[in-house]
């Protein structure tokens, strides 16, 4: 019986088959998937915020974090037996649910959680293999390891998959 | 944010800032609907990310909402949301007992509007009260509206606290019928700013170092 396994906001999990991985209701969060093609094994973060650099968090979450979580990710991957050449990585999300006027910092944390994650994989030398992100739309993601598809459903603009 | 100086006084106060802030709001729904409306008594909690989006019916449940910043004195995000189906039914009433579709595609940019006038109303009485209460200087900034799904909505408003906690104290007061207890109409949050709490229990005299 294949499973699906959840991450939750600012969680972090790993992903073999027959189980699929899934996080809900991404807003200006960005889901990332780090996978080592051939081994089948994956891990998905829900990220909120770009860095913790400069944050006095206490937090134990390193999923919260683009930095922290994009290494985190690779790190536990790679204890998994993972091969550092073979690792690839999606992302979807990072959308902005509220159109304001005035562009504070704040209301454009979407994009800005975008840009760190690439960052953070350009980093790493992890290839982004396909993305879905911006817009002004939540989605829901779940990623199958079998074969490295990624479902992407949204409310208003359907379901597609990367 | 340290969480552990908080007791129950603290916890009291923001009830009592939802309650009445919540209940001049459905006093100004129940005009503008020329109905009776009723609120539950306020929920305090100092909760989880995850358990937040669980109080209304789960990450991917679609609501119609309307979000605003509370500028000045104490920071803070605001959210009204309700249902789908209950968005409808309240904007439907609103403009004179029309069908009221609010799914993409659908909507008018009239029943968008309206929803946005209705959540700058009632946010607008709420934030008024929890003003004068605490004499805090606080004004809304103009509300934005999303009809999408309930997770995607309020992590937006859970950007300020999870940069310093893995936690929010979330101020939740719902709505329901007069008639029918049970169904909740909509639900407001109120969830202020982490250097916002000592800004409000100050003003009220109870510091959080005491």
């Amino acid at each position: 019986m294949s499973e699906i396994i959840k991450v939750g906001i600012a969680d972090i999990n790993l992903v073999s088959p027959p189980d699929t991985i899934r996080t809900t209701g991404l807003g200006s969060c960005v889901g990332v998937i780090i996978y080592d093609e051939g081994r089948k094994i994956a891990g998905m973060a829900h990220v909120m915020l770009p860095e913790s650099a400069l944050i006095k968090s206490n937090t134990t979450k390193l999923g919260k974090f683009a930095d922290t979580a994009v290494n985190a990710l690779y790190d536990m991957l790679i204890k998994k037996g993972a091969s550092a050449k073979s690792i690839k990585a999606k992302i979807a999300g990072g959308a902005q649910m509220f159109q304001f006027s005035s562009g504070s910092e704040m209301m454009r944390i979407g994009p800005r959680n975008v840009e760190s994650v690439k960052l953070q994989l350009n980093q790493l030398g992890i290839p982004l293999i396909s993305s879905d992100v911006g817009g002004n739309s939540g989605r829901t993601i779940e990623f199958n390891p079998a074969d490295y598809q990624l479902t992407i459903k949204t409310v208003n603009k359907g379901t597609k998959i990367i | 944010m340290d969480f552990t100086k908080i007791n129950h006084i603290h916890l009291d106060i923001l009830r009592e800032i939802g309650n009445i802030g919540a209940g001049h709001a459905a006093t100004a729904l129940s005009t503008m609907l020329n109905k009776a409306v009723d609120m539950k008594v306020p929920s305090v909690k100092v909760i989880s990310f995850e358990e937040i989006t669980e109080m209304v019916g789960g990450s991917e449940n679609i609501v119609a909402s309307v979000f605003l910043r509370i500028v000045g004195d104490a920071p803070g995000c605001m959210f009204f949301m309700l249902p789908i189906e209950q968005a409808e039914k309240l904007l439907g009433d609103l403009l004179g007992g029309e069908v009221v579709q609010l799914t993409e595609g659908v909507h008018s940019e009239m029943t968008i509007s309206a929803l946005q006038e209705v959540g700058n109303i009632l946010s607008g009485s709420y934030l008024t009260s929890f003003s004068d209460f605490t004499g805090l200087n606080l004004q809304p900034s103009v509300p934005a509206t999303s009809i999408d799904m309930a997770g995607a909505i309020l992590s937006f408003g859970l950007l300020e606290i999870s940069a310093v906690s893995d936690f929010a104290i979330v101020i939740d007061t719902a709505f329901t019928d007069i008639k029918k207890l049970d169904e909740v109409k909509g639900h407001f949050f109120l969830l202020p700013d982490p250097e916002s709490f000592a800004k409000i229990f100050n003003a009220l005299g109870v510091p959080m170092d005491e």
